[in-house]
Parts: C-alpha cells; sequence; structure tokens
C-alpha cells in the first residue's frame, strides 16, 4: 500500500542525503520526495511517498526515526489528511488546440502562467490522480515538457507536527 | 583564553576523560598533532595502518564499557579506517573517530587527499558531522560522544577541515546537551512489563535469549538476577557471551550456526522466548520460517527498530536493560504467582537429555594438535578469565564454543561484520586499557596476516599480547563450506608461502614459539604467559581437516544441525 511519511529534520548539509541513503541501503523504494525549510529555517519538512506492506513501512518509519536529523515523523496515511501536487504542463498550441487546452485548464481549474505563439505553459494543483486525469484529458495534444514537484500532504484538523 | 581548534580538540578529549587516542598522522591532521605534542594528558598511540587504529579503540572500548577514540588524516587515513568503523558499527561499539579534511574552501575540488568522508562513512556510522566553523568544535564534540555513547550505541565520524584546527576561538565545554532529535527511551512500557512478567510467568517451556546488548548496557548483573530468580535455560549469542557465567548450569551454551544442540533444540521447542539486547541475526536464527514455531516472543531492546525486524514478536518492550529488567524484578517479586515447576522440571529434563549428545565432543586423544584442545586448555590455565579477542574463521567458534566466558567484556570478537584483521589491534587496545591482565588474540594464519604489522606496535608500547596462531594452513572456515556445500573444490582456501612465523614475531622484537605436539600445548601457553612483558606469537601446527560443529547449514532450521 502507499504511505505519505512526513518528517521534520534538522535543516543541516547531509540530513537529505542520510534519508536518501537510508532507502537505497534498504532496499526501499521513494516514490516522490519533496523537502524545503519550514518557518523555523532550521527545519525541513519533506514528504515521502512510499509503498510496502506494513511490516515495511513500520520498518521504515522506525528506521527514520533513529536518523539523528530526524526531529519528527507522521504516517499521514494512517488518518484524514490532504494531498496537493504542483504540475507545470508545456504544451503545444495552435490553430484550434488553443481552444481546446484553454477549455482544459478551466475544466481542471488550472492556469495558463505563460503564452507563446504556438505554445501554453499551464500551472494545476490537486492530488496526483487529478494531475494524472489532466494529462490524459490532453492526449490529442501535443505534450512538450512535464514537470511535477512531487506530492506534499498535511494532517485535517488542528493536529500539527512540529 | 583563545585556544586555537587543535588545541580545542585536545581540551574536548581531556573533558570526556579519554586517555588513549589511536591515530596514524598526515598533512591535514598535522596542527592536531602539534597540539599532541605540547601535553601528556591524552597519550597517543601510533599504529602502523589506520585499520588498526580503529579496530584497537575498538577493543578499548568493547572491554571497557568507554567509547575509544580514532585520530586519522584526510582520504587514505580516513578511507583505511572504514572497515573498523564499520565493524564497530555492526556491533553497536561506542567510538569517535575524528578524520582530517582538506581546508574548507578546497572542500570539493578533488584536492589533494580529499574524499568525501562524511559521505563515504554515513551508511556505516551512527552519526557524523563536518565541522565547518572553529566555534562549532566543542559543542560538536559534546554531541558526538552523547550519540556514540548513548541509546543503542555507535561510531560517531567527526571531519574537521584542516584550516579549522588552526584558527582560535574561546572554548568552553558544554557541561550538558540536548538534542531535540535525539533522546534515546530508557524505562520500558509499565503496561508491557507487567503483561510480560505474566507471559514469563506461564511459560512451560521458557528460554531466556540474550546479545550483546546485555554487556553493551551494562545489565549482565540483573541478568544473572532475573535467570537465576526464574531457574530458567539460557543461551547467549556470539556477541552476548559473558554476559552469563557459561560455568552455571542453567547456561545451555552459545546458539545459533554453530550454537549448541541443547541451545539450538531448546530455542526451537520453547513456548515462552525472552530476548534480550539481541536482534535475531541470521547467523542466530537460521531459516527465519522455521524459527521458534511454538514460541510466544518478549523482546527488549534500546532500539526500536531492533524489534520486530526480522521476526515478529508479542511483546515488544524498548528501553535499557537495566531499567526493564529492574522492572521485571520488581514484576516478580510483586506477584503471587511462581514458575510452574513441574512444567519446569520436565523441560530441564528435556534439556538434559539433549545436553547428553554432548555436541561439542571431539577426539581429545588425537595425535595432531586438535584446536578445540588449545582453547580449552587455555581456559584450564586461566581459569577462565582472561581477555580473549578474535580473528574470524574457525579459530573464532572454537573460542566461542570452548573458552567458557564467565564475566562480560572479556570476549572480543567481530560478530556483525565478521572482520579479519581485528584480533590483533584490538588486543592492543584491551592490554592499554587493562595492562596488568592476560590478554590473548586467537587467530589463524590467514586473518593475522591481514593486520600483522600492528605487531610493530605491540613492541613500541611494550603490549604484552599473547597471539596463539591456529595454524591449520587453511582458510578453514572457507575450507568447511567448500567440503559441505562445494563437494570439497578448495578453491583458494589454502593458505600457501606461509612466513615462518616465529622469526617472524621474533624480527618484530617478539618471543615467537612453534608448537605441533598435543603435549606441548600446557608448556608452551604456561611459558608464554609467564612472560609477563612481553608480546609472545605461540604458532600451533593444527589439524587441518577439523570442522566446526554443529553447524546449521544455511536455509535449516535450528532443530536441523549437522553434528560430528
Ligand atoms: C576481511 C575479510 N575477508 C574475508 C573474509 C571471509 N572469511 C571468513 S573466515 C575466512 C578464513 C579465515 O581463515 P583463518 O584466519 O586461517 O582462520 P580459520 O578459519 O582457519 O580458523 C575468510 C576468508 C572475512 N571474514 N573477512
Amino acid at each position: 500500500m502507499r504511505h505519505i511519511i512526513s518528517i521534520l529534520l534538522e535543516n543541516e548539509s547531509g540530513a537529505l542525503s542520510r534519508v536518501a541513503g537510508l532507502f537505497s541501503a534498504r532496499g526501499y523504494n521513494i516514490e516522490s520526495l519533496t523537502v524545503a525549510p519550514t518557518d523555523d529555517a532550521s527545519l525541513s519538512r519533506m514528504t515521502l511517498v512510499t509503498s510496502g506492506t506494513d511490516e515495511i513501512i513500520e520498518q521504515i518509519s522506525k528506521q527514520l526515526n533513529k536518523l539523528v536529523d530526524v526531529v519528527k515523523l507522521v504516517d499521514l496515511t494512517e488518518a484524514p489528511h490532504i494531498e496537493r501536487e504542483l504540475m507545470l504542463i508545456k504544451v503545444e498550441a495552435v490553430a484550434e488546440s488553443r481552444e481546446e487546452v484553454k477549455r482544459l485548464v478551466d475544466i481542471f481549474r488550472g492556469r495558463i502562467i505563460d503564452v507563446t505563439d504556438t505554445s501554453y505553459t499551464v500551472e494545476i494543483t490537486g492530488n496526483g490522480d487529478k494531475l494524472d486525469a489532466f494529462v490524459q484529458s490532453l492526449s490529442s495534444i501535443s505534450i512538450l515538457e512535464v514537470v511535477r514537484s512531487g506530492l506534499m500532504g498535511i494532517s485535517r484538523g488542528e493536529k500539527a507536527l512540529g | 583564553m583563545e585556544l586555537t581548534g587543535a588545541q580545542i580538540i585536545i581540551e574536548c578529549l581531556k573533558a570526556e576523560g579519554i586517555d588513549y587516542v589511536f591515530g596514524y598522522p598526515g598533512g591535514a591532521v598535522l596542527h592536531i598533532y602539534d597540539a599532541f605534542y605540547a601535553q601528556e594528558d591524552v597519550q597517543h598511540i601510533l599504529v602502523r595502518h589506520e585499520q588498526g587504529a580503529t579496530h584497537a579503540a575498538d577493543g578499548y572500548a568493547r572491554s571497557t564499557g568507554k567509547p575509544g577514540v580514532v585520530l586519522v588524516t584526510s582520504g587514505p587515513g580516513a578511507t583505511n579506517a572504514v572497515t573498523g568503523i564499520a565493524t564497530a558499527y555492526m556491533d553497536s561499539i561506542p567510538m569517535i573517530v575524528i578524520t582530517g579534511q582538506v581546508p574548507k574552501q578546497l572542500i570539493g575540488n578533488d584536492a589533494f587527499q580529499e574524499v568525501d568522508s562524511v559521505g563515504i562513512t554515513r551508511p556505516i556510522v551512527k552519526h557524523n558531522f563536518l565541522i565547518k566553523d572553529v566555534k562549532d568544535i566543542a559543542s560538536t564534540f559534546k554531541k558526538a560522544f552523547f550519540v556514540a555513547t548513548t541509546g543503542r550505541p555507535g561510531p560517531v565520524v567527526i571531519d574537521i577541515p584542516k584550516d579549522i584546527t588552526a584558527e582560535k576561538t574561546e572554548f568552553a565545554y558544554p557541561s550538558s546537551i540536548t538534542m531535540r532529535s535525539y533522546n534515546p527511551t530508557v524505562k520500558g512500557h509499565t503496561g508491557q512489563i507487567r503483561r510480560a512478567v505474566e507471559m514469563i510467568l506461564s511459560a512451560e517451556r521458557p528460554m531466556i535469549y540474550t546479545g550483546g546488548g546485555v554487556i553493551l548496557g551494562n545489565g549482565c548483573e540483573q541478568l544473572i538476577d532475573f535467570t537465576r530468580r526464574l531457574g530458567y535455560p539460557i543461551t547467549n549469542t556470539l556477541m552476548g557471551l559473558g554476559a552469563y557465567p557459561a560455568s552455571d548450569k542453567q547456561f545451555v551454551g552459545m546458539l545459533g550456526m554453530h550454537g549448541t544442540y541443547e541451545a539450538n533444540m531448546g530455542m526451537h521447542g520453547c513456548d515462552v522466548l525472552i530476548a534480550i539486547g539481541a536482534r535475531f541475526d541470521d547467523r542466530v536464527t537460521g531459516n527465519l520460517e522455521k524459527f521458534c514455531p511454538t514460541a510466544k516472543i518478549i523482546h527488549i531492546d534500546v532500539d526500536p527498530a531492533s524489534i520486530s525486524k526480522n521476526v515478529k514478536v508479542d511483546i515488544p518492550i524498548v528501553g535499557e536493560v537495566v531499567q526493564v529488567l529492574n522492572d521485571f524484578i520488581k514484576g516478580l517479586e510483586a506477584t503471587e504467582q511462581k514458575p510452574n515447576a513441574s512444567a519446569l522440571q520436565k523441560w530441564w529434563q528435556q534439556i538434559d537429555e539433549w545436553r547428553e549428545q554432548d555436541c561439542l565432543k571431539y577426539d581429545r586423544e588425537s595425535k595432531i594438535i586438535k584446536p578445540q584442545m588449545v582453547i580449552e586448555e587455555m581456559h584450564r590455565i586461566t581459569k577462565g578469565d582472561a581477555f580473549i579477542t578474535s580473528d574470524v574463521g574457525q579459530h573464532q567458534m572454537f573460542a566461542a564454543q570452548y573458552y567458557g566466558f564467565d564475566k562480560p567484556r572479556r570476549w572480543i570478537n567481530s560478530g556483525g561484520l565478521g572482520t579479519m584483521g581485528f584480533g590483533l589491534p584490538a588486543a592492543m587496545g584491551v592490554q592499554l586499557a587493562h595492562p596488568d591482565e592476560l590478554v590473548m588474540c586467537v587467530t589463524g594464519e590467514a586473518s593475522i596476516q591481514m593486520c600483522l604489522q600492528e605487531l610493530s606496535t605491540c613492541k613500541q608500547y611494550n603490549l604484552p599480547v599473547k597471539i596463539i596462531n591456529l595454524n591449520n594452513r587453511y582458510m578453514g572456515m572457507v575450507r568447511q563450506w567448500q567440503e559441505f556445500f562445494y563437494e570439497k573444490r578448495y578453491a583458494m582456501s589454502y593458505m600457501d608461502a606461509l612466513p615462518d612465523f616465529v622469526k617472524l614475531a621474533e624480527s618484530y622484537g617478539h618471543v615467537g614459539m612453534y608448537v605441533d605436539k598435543p603435549e606441548d600445548i600446557t608448556a608452551a601457553l604456561e611459558e608464554a604467559i609467564a612472560l609477563k612483558d612481553r608480546a609472545v606469537f605461540i604458532d600451533f601446527i593444527t589439524d587441518q581437516n577439523e570442522n566446526v560443529y554443529p553447524m546449521i547449514p544455511q536455509g535449516a532450521g535450528l532443530n536441523e544441525m549437522i553434528l560430528v
């Protein structure tokens, strides 16, 4: 099963490689990983999407917790939570496809953020499924480039990691 | 007063009560060596290879419980230390390794003798640091010692660029430290402890299985008390030998791949398994699917990640061994319930039957020296009270099986990584920590050649270690596997072109002895031990075809031993 593990870690050089190294050394897979400093500049927040049996996920959590740089950790998938991902996608936009793309962007509540004579660059957020669906809806359009941020997540309710 | 970074490093070591540093100089650490020159509080032991420094510090740590300290230069100094760091990591040994680094502004430029020491050592340390500011040296050392010695101990590397060791700042060593991201659990969960005590007392066929964690956590006294109160059988892992006296009748011997018949059968047949400071290593469990098929398992460990990693347990308890065992003992005292005497009596009867198998028998009348004879004789002469280090191979297993350790921290071996070359330098560290005690290194003619250069260090510092070379002219353990599993195709396991070890020892200024008859074993050992201030190398010419029994082949269960 897929799990989203949210980690607060010391914002120190090497902290990211400790997490990444742990996954490769122990043969766990990483589907996506995002990381950036938080409002407290000494901390980074990392969201890591992985999958495995319950036993493997338990080991992953324990091994992550064991890293000296890891301050706190939560498996978001254990409780109600919100997932978001940002995608920037550059598509060919000529002749009648210009209208078609614009229509699809509206339906998916994205935004066109850059325009040339022959292309649009679209920004769209949502959970992974929504972004996949958007890409699929563009099947007749020529896609020039796709950039996805990887998933971020936060728990619902007032409980906070921090 | 302002001190240089190098002086601060020395002050930090002093503040931590460090008496020895094992090291080897080079460009990146010359400022630090200069600071050593100017003081006498911390003694520097010059090894002959950085691997030797790490194993010596490791032996020091294992035999004392205090952290071992290593100092090496950048680049090749650091890479040579890697094997020793990994060895300490696998066995959870507290160690501080200071590696020199190229000056800050050169980092990343492929500078002379630059390697990414933090990157290389990352997977084999508990934690590591790259210091970037002279002001951070003191606090980093405080953190490093704290992390290395608390919780589940382990090696910590501190990488220090050369320029920082020349810069100056005010020195103040922090008296205490808290780290928001690191605070190991100390006390076990009360509810879990209550449930565990109930389960322990309800057992009909109990087994206590303990590992290196009990020794590292200084919990042996509590373990003995707990075990004796219950009257249950106890087995130790290779790393746990000495935690419970081997001469006690409740001790059923070591378990695992070369464990005793009674220990492995007892594991296989038990209904409640009490695992303490042990990590269910594959050399201990055999085939996991066949492991302890009828047992409920209680597991006590300071490291949560050790619990249910290989074997799913029923009652996990995270905490320090001393605390948890004290709570167990209190729990036993507080309840009316007693162990089930009649079930226990039947269980002991069964165990005694297994014991009659006499799984460690060997040809005691042999005209060729059997390696077991040497170890048994060592035990008899030293009354089981020597410090024994070992290398890796058959000799290691023979030492573990036949020496009979009655005290903790006497058996010093590389269990997790299985590092050939560990024995001699480890013995140096042990000897420095215990100058008046007898330290013996049990080795093989292959292993000893991996860190042989340290004979020179022994001479320089007058370390009178006794090297017991069980010379079978084979990488015996490799040969044994080839005999059993590769139809006797002895590929590359024959040790050709061996040196004359007697002359070799003599050329380093030590005493060399050659023994090839069983009847000469006693006199040789006694003579060597009597030479209190000389290192002695005894080359015992042993039976080439001897194997270690019992043996659990890979993939088999603990009840599927090959017996002699
Ligand atoms: C550094 C290292 N290389 C290789 C091995 C694999 N290995 C394990 S035991 C062994 C043979 C050891 O031979 P020897 O030291 O003569 O001991 P014996 O088994 O004959 O007692 C080897 C090569 C190892 N454990 N460590």
